[in-house]
């Protein structure tokens, strides 16, 4: 029963740092950019946390210094995609290999640092309930700002004009053009308020989730949390709980290799990115489901006038 | 403000142009990141750029690097320009390295030199099955062949650490993670005493050619290179997207596959948990700063080997961490694709 609890407390853990990526992401892709850059923002974002909270001391600071790396490194990325028309595979692809070199440059001298084990937040009242307490109400309050922020992109999305507009850009963006909206810029600032909470996504890995800082410990996190979007048929609550049953994949990896289960650990490493493909295929077989959810310019460039 | 114009028809001299401009403002960069850290530039730069070609033996060590880069990139230029988004050579370089070695550790005192060509073929097959996985899930499901070929790599890298930790583990090695070290027939013969050169080098040079022919000079290629570029104009000449999808990731497949296997029947000698140090991924770099034409590709692969092996050099020379490398090959792919704009737009200043 414990045990239980606790792999439930644990993958909502892991699931909170591809739900906060994946919906950044996910804010990207409804308006029409892909970014596969997410991994490169996710590395820096968790460098840039560590190192802040290594110098300052706070959390907090961590957090924004995750958040403002990855929203500075796609605001790049967005001004080349958006003004200069590059092409947004090789453009996210460029940003991967980028972020993953300059990240290992950067952090060598991080890489002896510890920081303190960051002590979970217990809701009161709720987190004294027998086995849902332990399971859902001992998190880090960031588990709860990924639910927080799963429903407030529901609500901006679906109910407010400006989701609207955002939308409208991903979908068509002639139309909004013509209708006089900046397409432009609204693009870059869905990209830069998706990257930024790429990079906060990495800084929780690397301050709360590990906490340490190594090279390439994202390990295809931002990779997954990009195959979420299309497993959720770019669905907010869908992207939740696709993190979360992701999250509850790792953790029964490590469960598993904890009960001494006689499965080589290589292949139990596997296991995540093997359901991956998966559940891709899963998802993909069905050709109506993406097209008729899928944003309609989605990877396509728009230059006004052209 | 800065306006782009679309030029009537794409810049030809651009389009040469632009890698050397990239690779201008890449040192650029360079120059201010190392005074940024408080070495001398010059210094920096000779480390880069002129120690890579000082002597022989260093010339031959470029060559050594510049092979594995040089083959994948050819096979990732067709694919890329089938449209087909391979991103997963580094995955289908560690099977090929795998099944290489499976081979070669079959070998004993007594075998011929045959088995060299059985290690190789092991790791084109090795590469080829590799890459059909993604094939098959993107001809038959649809999925997504950048994330699908992308995720096979990190499970080719465990493939590869189960057996080097596990049933490979070499019984006599000090329990270290790899296996024995291949026998003598099953090692790529080197060109020259006194460097590592190997017959890798020619096969790479002899791909350069082969590909050449492939894309410009067979109804084959230049199938691939229209189904890339106009995929409805591709379908109205009744070319198969299947088809080109499957030599598309066949072929880059099979030619990392062959690298790997080159690399650990060559300088590496054996299988260790280190075979894969991101060669599938520069080579994405390799291929689009050579143009995506094979003789480009010559050029690109030289530099980037120039780039891993000053990264080396700017450990040992000037302590700074050898990850520099991969922070210039990531500009350098950056301005590349900025300046790439230049290709299909005019830059304009003022409003209209």
């Amino acid at each position: 029963m414990d045990a239980t609890a606790l792999l439930i407390a644990s993958s909502l853990n892991a699931g909170t740092v591809l739900a906060i990526a994946a919906l950044g992401l996910l804010i990207n892709e409804k308006a029409g950019i892909v970014n596969l850059g997410a991994e490169g923002l996710m590395l820096c974002g968790a460098l840039a946390g560590f190192a802040a909270v290594v110098h300052v001391g706070a959390t907090g600071w961590g957090f924004l210094a995750g958040a403002a790396a990855g929203a500075v490194l796609s605001l790049v990325f967005g001004w080349l995609v958006i003004w200069l028309n590059t092409n947004q595979y090789a453009t996210g692809l460029a940003l991967s290999l980028f972020g993953a070199g300059f990240s290992a440059f950067a952090g060598i001298p991080y890489t002896q640092a510890k920081l303190p084990d960051q002590g979970m937040s217990a809701v009161p009242f709720l987190s004294e309930l027998p086995f849902i307490g332990p399971a859902l109400f001992r998190q880090h309050p960031m588990a709860y700002f990924a639910v927080f922020l799963t429903l407030a992109l529901i609500w901006f999305l679906y109910r407010t004009r400006a989701g609207l507009v955002l939308r409208s850009v991903g979908e068509s963006p002639e139309s909004a053009h013509a209708l006089g909206y900046p397409v432009r810029r609204i693009r870059l600032l869905a990209v830069v308020v998706g990257g930024a909470l790429c990079g906060l996504a990495g800084a929780y890995v690397s301050t709360v989730y590990t906490p340490l800082w190594v090279e390439g410990m994202i390990a295809g996190k931002g990779w997954i949390a990009l195959a979420l979007t299309t497993f959720a048929t770019w669905r907010p609550a869908r992207v939740l709980l696709g993190a979360y049953l992701f999250g509850g994949l790792t953790m029964v990896q490590f469960h598993l290799q904890g009960m001494g289960v006689n499965v080589p650990s290589q292949v139990l490493t596997m296991l995540p990115y093997l359901a991956t493909v998966v559940v891709l295929v899963l998802i993909s077989r069905n050709p109506l489901w993406i097209r008729t959810n899928m944003p309609q310019s989605i990877g396509k460039p728009f230059y006004p006038g052209s | 403000m800065l306006r782009l114009e679309v030029r009537p028809q794409p810049s030809r001299a651009w389009s040469y142009a632009s890698p050397v401009l990239a690779l201008v403002v890449t040192v650029l960069i360079g120059i201010g990141l190392f005074m940024v850290l408080g070495k001398d530039p010059v210094r920096g730069l000779q480390v880069f750029f002129v120690e890579p070609v000082k002597s022989w033996y260093a010339v031959g060590e470029l060559m050594v690097k510049a092979t594995p880069l040089l083959i994948i990139g050819l096979g990732l230029a067709v694919c890329f320009r089938s449209n087909v988004w391979n991103i997963g050579a580094e995955g289908q370089f560690v099977i090929g390295a795998v099944c290489a070695g499976g081979v070669a550790l079959m070998a004993d005192k007594t075998t011929g030199p045959w088995i060299l060509w059985a290690v190789l073929a092991a790791g084109v097959l090795g590469g080829m099955f590799w890459a059909s996985l993604t094939a098959v899930l993107r001809d038959r499901f649809n999925a997504n062949e950048i994330l699908v070929s992308l995720m096979l790599v990190y499970v080719a890298v465990q493939v590869l650490n189960y057996l080097v930790y596990g049933p490979w583990k070499d019984p006599m090695g000090f329990n270290f993670p790899q296996t024995q070290t291949f026998e003598k027939a099953a090692q790529v013969p080197r060109l020259f005493t006194g460097s590592r050169v190997n017959m890798g080098l020619l096969l790479a040079l002899a791909g350069v050619v082969a590909v050449w022919l492939y894309l410009f000079r067979t109804h084959s290629g230049f199938a691939q290179q229209v189904g890339g570029l106009a995929p409805a104009a591709a379908r109205y000449a009744g070319f198969s997207s299947r088809r080109a999808l499957w030599i598309a990731l066949l072929l880059s497949g099979g030619m990392a596959g062959l690298a790997g296997a080159l690399e650990v029947a060559g300088p590496i000698g054996q299988l260790t948990p280190h075979v894969p140090v991101g060669y599938g991924f520069a080579a994405i770099i390799v291929a689009f700063v050579g143009r995506l034409h094979p003789a480009g590709i010559v050029f690109s692969a030289v530099l980037m080997s120039m780039f891993y092996i000053g990264g080396e050099l700017a450990q040992s020379r000037l302590g700074l961490p050898k990850a520099i490398t991969g922070v210039f090959q990531g500009v350098l792919l950056f301005v590349l694709l900025a300046c790439d704009t230049l290709i299909a737009y005019r830059v304009k200043w003022g409003s209209r």
